[in-house]
């Protein structure tokens, strides 16, 4: 298969006021176009960063990163965000929409497509719903609809569903999987549960912490269509797990000494809590 | 971390609007809306004991007042009493002088609040968006912002003589600020996430402005409209100190000059009432434009 994304040596430094905190170290990675894959690793690691530097809302400090954009007309990625992040003001169908409308979609096939989206994640008698009439589920397929309806090349995938209770967890899941597979577009999705990784997943990456860099990959050989009640019976799915639990564990361990020097996630943003105003500068 | 903005006097520090909608526990796994219709709980006018007890409140004051002047517990040159008030009132609206203020000072109140309101809208929107038009005009509103409107009223008089230009900058004036300075603290109170969204999905500048900024900072700009609006009640009083033969705000100051109490009690009333009004039109309003946020 093509290469899609790859990732030469990337290093992310955030400069604070008294030190430098480097998020990602010299990461090595390549994805294939169509491969899904998942990145897991201990919170703190540099995940997320990694993300946003593809999503290019962050801009790496050293390293080289080559995205092939085979097809000018679709955007080149779509970010699925962790917190919740589809807009209060806009209502399912709206947001839904809001990247197609971004670039000037003709609008009968904006709605034509938000119509797809709407039922493949059952909404549909919530088109005209806002956000604050959603549960946190609801919201979150909500979320994955807008970055499937804006036809990226590359799905950019941060925790989507980390903040969900278990069963919903499962749903989204599958639901995700079932529109995974008949789309086959590149994804990166980060993810701390192996659970998850393997679940969904072509490709495991662990990463270590702190700083957060490239430890191994594994293939997961599962067959497709996956169903998630089958694969948790499935006895390769469990040696797999403990395969991956194994070496993720030291890296868990490692986070947990360092726990004074961690840096959460959301942290290592520090212009994550900045206003719009310097945000929009860099934008507009 | 958070850019902090000490200098312009954040009167809108309130409850940043999207934040409520937002922060609302979703019951995840119950696949229906969490949201049920508040009208009741909202308008604080619900049926019965309520209702009743709201209504009976400011008619007990009525007639307690309507008694205590003839018993002399209450000067009725200062209060006249209520009787009186509402003779005054009839005897206003029949001969039109009261019909004749109220357009009059509508007039200058309405065409006051765009002059300020519209502007405010542009400036504050700007100054959230980028921060060098925050760095450059800062100094300048903060300096100016707390001058009281009523301490420029002479310069304005000077500049614009009596007419109504000068009562419309006055009105203007006071509005402007309160509506310049809630815009611009709504779009900085805007959650950073909805930009990385925007950014990543391609959003334009005008996408930011009318599918970002605008939207998501509306329910503070209402909050800016409603306090424009009080400024604009308390400015057409003073503006029609000087300078004017007709208006709500002239009928209390010759009603002073004459010692008609009871014609300025009927005054305070429209007053009271275009308050309220201009109140309700704006809730109204808001809730056609703002559907998104939970009241």
């Amino acid at each position: 298969m093509a290469e899609k994304i790859v990732i030469k040596g990337l290093t992310k430094e955030f400069v604070t006021r008294d030190r430098v905190v480097t998020a990602v170290k010299d990461v090595d990675l390549t994805i294939n176009e169509g491969e899904f894959v998942c990145i897991v690793g201990p919170s703190g690691c540099g995940k997320t960063t990694l993300l946003r530097i593809l999503a290019d809302l962050e801009t790496e400090t050293r390293g080289d990163i080559r995205v092939v954009h085979s097809d000018p007309s679709k955007p080149l990625n779509s970010m699925v965000f962790q917190e919740q992040s589809i807009f209060p003001w806009m209502n399912v169908r709206k947001n839904i929409g809001f990247g197609l409308k971004c670039r000037r979609v003709n609008k009968r096939i904006i709605e034509e497509t938000v119509e797809r989206y709407i039922q493949m994640i059952g909404l549909q008698k919530f088109g005209e719903a806002y956000p604050h009439q959603l549960s946190g589920g609801m919201k979150q397929r909500v979320s994955v609809a807008r970055a499937f309806a804006n036809d990226p090349e590359i799905l950019l995938m941060d925790e989507p569903f980390a903040a969900l209770d278990e069963q919903n967890k499962i749903m989204l899941q599958e639901e995700l999987l079932k529109i995974w597979e008949t789309e086959r577009k590149t994804v990166v999705f980060i993810t701390h549960s192996i659970d998850e990784a393997l679940t969904l997943a072509d490709r495991v990456i662990i990463m270590t912490s702190h700083p957060g860099t490239f430890k191994m990959s594994v293939d997961v050989d599962l067959p497709r269509p996956r169903r998630i009640a089958e694969l948790r019976s499935d006895p390769h799915f469990n040696r797999l797990f403990t395969e991956l639990w194994g070496v993720l564990r030291e890296e868990v361990y490692k986070a947990k000494a360092n726990e004074g020097l961690t840096i959460n996630d959301d942290e290592f943003h520090p212009d994550h809590s900045q206003t719009l105003a310097d945000e929009s500068r860099l934008v507009l | 971390m958070a850019e902090k903005e000490p200098a312009v006097p954040q009167t809108a520090a309130t409850d940043p609007g999207g934040e409520a909608a937002r922060s609302v526990p979703t019951s995840v796994g119950i696949e229906r809306p969490v949201d049920t219709p508040k009208k009741a709980k909202r308008r604080d006018s619900g049926s019965g004991w309520k209702g009743l007890l709201g209504f009976l409140s400011p008619v007990v004051v009525l007639i307690l007042w309507e008694i205590a002047v003839p018993l002399g517990f209450v000067d009725g040159r200062f209060f006249p009493p209520p009787h009186a008030i509402a003779g005054t009132f009839w005897k206003m609206t029949l001969d039109g002088t009261l019909f004749a203020d109220v357009r009059v000072s509508l007039v200058r109140i309405i065409l006051g609040f765009l002059a300020g309101a519209i502007p405010g809208l542009i400036v504050g929107l700007s100054m959230g968006l980028f921060r060098p038009v925050r760095w450059i005009l800062r100094p300048v509103i903060s300096a100016t912002y707390p001058i009281p409107k009523l301490a420029l009223m002479p310069l304005i008089i000077l500049m614009f003589g009596f007419g109504e230009t000068q009562k419309v900058i006055t009105i203007a004036l006071g509005t402007f600020f309160m509506v310049l300075i809630n815009t611009m603290a709504g779009v900085l109170n805007l959650d950073k996430i909805y930009l990385d969204v925007a950014k990543n999905y391609g959003a334009s500048r005008r996408d930011f402005y009318t599918r970002i900024a605008l939207p998501g900072a509306m329910p503070l700009i209402f909050t800016g409209l409603e306090l424009g609006m009080g400024m604009a009640l308390l400015l057409i009083v003073a503006a029609e100190m000087t300078g004017a033969v007709s208006g709500i705000g002239y009928r209390i100051w010759a009603a002073q000059a004459v010692f008609k109490t009871k014609e300025m009690f009927v005054a305070f009333i429209m007053i009271s009432l275009l308050g309220y009004l201009f109140a309700e039109g704006l809730s109204s309003l808001q809730r056609r434009v703002i559907p998104w946020k939970q009241l």
